[in-house]
């Protein structure tokens, strides 16, 4: 386990902004950690990185506690907000922090210039960072980030104030780090991102951990099945009910009748089938739906509100 | 070494925002204003035959004390401007979340920024007095006793102000850290001038006030020690000490071993403020 936590914990006075978390990524993942705002997402990688301290619980990162030199050497780190020295040159602010990783002038100067290229900034590594735009300095961050080739890579919301083509190039520099072995801890609420990027997705709410696993261990179940025949009667509809609640059902403008049906796992299907081709109905359609991430994520902000 | 290298990018951040330039004209400004007024001053002096007559009392003194001065307090200045926004700055923009997760530790950045700014402060200060002594000794032909212990006196004073506004500067934001710093330095400085008329007029209660002031923050101490140990003894003896900028009651070396503690304490409170905090 690259990052283990058990009960973590912070809260700020009477708030809690993270309640009791047990959270495990493994070596090689990208970890998608989402939420909505005030989810405790920042809060959580802030007290993975030691910059605040847990009111409870244990973490350890890349085996040693929070914030110890010897993890933080191989850890890279993208704020969530930030604005750099405006007065410094963005080869300036990324040297200044490669000597703190302690790179020879040589290594320096090999990694700073093909970093600036790789976030897309390569032709203007000597202006200012006073003069850059907020997606520019989003990218120098990033490029500060990857500095010492890390093992292990926070980003704090990397896309924000990013442009379609910054955003697309934020995914390939993760799908890339991904390649080399990287193991990548992104905080977002941009769910098409995770949706394409990650291999393992926490949902977060309140700072309580809602849900985590695979895309697809997530998204399976509690699925709907939509049925389109020609012919349903309504007792053919009524014997639907074993396998779940009807929750829509409509007339097509081409004479068929479109329903919908709440069910468990896709093992009934063939049931189904069987018994509306069996009333006498004509089938035409039998769709399962997934819920697509977006959907889960909504299902899962609705929860504690019922 | 990381110390070091916090320093140094401490050094060079004043470079780049163009301090170090401002520093160094101010600094030459003063010097050529101060040589100047100094120059036709001393040369009406000498002719009246004031000088002479007055010997004693080594009047070039008076413009020495009052040239120290000046550059005491613009060391005191520089010391709170170059540190006011050090740490609280680097908070609130969030740089500092950059750099404390880089390998290393919390207390290496409050020491290195803290070494950093003292070395360009010491600089300051010692390349100021040099200078100022310089031109009353080619002008004048005076130099007077003790410079050494008088310009590390000078130092410190100006240690004592950055130290406690880096210290501000792990808790407080950059406007209110410049506040509170400040307040405590006129604080210092008023009780400095209630303690020095005290002793003239022997009243032990304005005695008191000034000594415990010192103690919450000793910079005008060290101000009034170096100005003791620059002026003639004579002026002692004249009771003539509290001209503006001369001192009667000159505090201890006692005072001084408690202002150098001060510092350290005040350091390692710093650290620790810095190192307990979230951010
Ligand atoms: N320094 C602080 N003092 C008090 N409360 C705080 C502090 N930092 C965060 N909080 C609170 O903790 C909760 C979680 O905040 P956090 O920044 O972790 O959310 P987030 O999930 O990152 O949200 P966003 O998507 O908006 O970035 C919020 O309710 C916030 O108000
Ligand atoms: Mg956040």
């Amino acid at each position: 386990m690259l990052i283990e936590t058990a009960r973590l914990r912070k809260e700020y006075g009477e708030l809690v902004a993270v309640q009791d978390l047990d959270l495990s990524v493994t070596e090689g993942e990208v970890f998608g950690f989402l939420g909505p705002n005030g989810a405790g997402k920042t809060t959580t990688v802030k007290m993975l990185l030691g910059l605040v301290k847990p009111s409870g619980g244990l973490a350890s990162v890349l085996g040693r506690p929070p914030g110890t030199p010897e993890a933080m050497r191989r850890i890279g780190f993208l704020p969530e907000h930030f604005r750099f020295p405006p007065w410094l040159t963005a080869r300036d602010f990324l040297d200044m922090h490669a000597r703190l990783y302690g790179m020879t002038a040589e290594a320096r100067r090999e990694r700073i210039p093909a970093l600036l290229d790789r976030v897309g900034l390569g032709g203007r590594g000597r202006s200012k960072l006073g003069e850059y735009s907020k997606g520019m300095q989003q990218r120098v961050g990033l490029a500060q980030a990857l500095l010492n080739r890390p093992a292990l890579v926070f980003l704090d919301e990397p896309t924000s104030g990013l442009d379609p083509v910054g955003r697309y190039e934020v995914r390939e520099i993760i799908r890339e780090l991904r390649g080399e072995g990287v193991t990548v801890f992104l905080n977002s609420h941009y769910l098409s991102e995770v949706e394409v990027t990650c291999d393992r997705v926490a949902i977060v709410k309140g700072g309580r951990l809602m849900r985590v696993g695979t895309l697809a261990e997530l998204t399976q179940g509690a699925n709907e099945v939509e049925i389109e025949a020609r012919g349903l009667d309504g007792e053919t509809l009524a014997g639907l009910a074993r396998w779940g609640e009807v929750t829509a059902d409509a007339e097509t403008p081409v004479g068929t009748r479109k329903v919908t049906l709440q069910m468990t796992g896709d093992d009934a299907l063939p049931q189904i089938a069987a018994y509306v081709v069996g009333r006498g109905a004509q089938l035409y359609a039998l769709t399962p739906q997934r819920p697509s991430l977006e959907e889960l994520f909504m299902r899962v902000m609705a929860e504690e509100r019922a | 070494m990381n110390v070091l290298q916090i320093a140094r990018i401490t050094f060079l951040e004043a470079r780049w925002r163009k301090i170090l330039w401002a520093v160094i004209l101010l600094g030459l400004a003063f010097l050529l204003v101060f040589s100047t007024g100094f120059y036709f001053m001393w040369r009406d002096v000498t002719r009246s035959g004031l000088a002479s007559a007055v010997s004693v009392l080594e009047p070039v003194n008076f413009f020495l004390l009052a040239g120290m001065y000046g550059i005491a307090f613009l060391g005191v200045a520089l010391a709170l401007l170059i540190s006011v926004d050090t740490l609280a700055g680097e908070i609130t923009s969030g740089t500092i979340q950059t750099l404390v997760t880089k390998p290393l530790r919390r207390w290496e950045v409050v020491a290195g920024k803290w070494l950093g700014l003292a070395v360009m402060l010491t600089a300051f200060i010692v390349l100021m007095c040099a200078a100022l002594m310089g031109i009353i000794w080619i002008i004048g032909d005076y130099v007077p006793r003790n410079p050494v212990p008088a310009v590390l006196l000078i130092v410190l004073e100006g240690l004592i102000v950055l130290t406690l506004s880096i210290l501000g500067g792990t808790r407080l934001g950059s406007l209110a850290n410049g506040v509170v710093v400040f307040m405590l330095y006129g604080l210092a400085f008023i009780a400095g001038w209630i303690e020095q008329i005290g002793a003239l007029l022997r009243n032990e209660a304005a005695i008191n006030i000034g000594i415990v002031v010192s103690l919450l923050m000793p910079s005008e101490a060290m101000w009034r020690r170096a100005a003791y140990l620059l002026q003639p003894p004579a002026m002692s003896a004249f009771g003539m000490e509290a001209t503006p900028f001369g001192a009667s009651s000159a505090p201890s070396p006692l005072m001084v071993a408690y202002a150098a503690g001060y510092v350290a304490v005040m350091l390692l409170l710093a650290i620790r403020l810095f190192t307990t905090r979230d951010l």
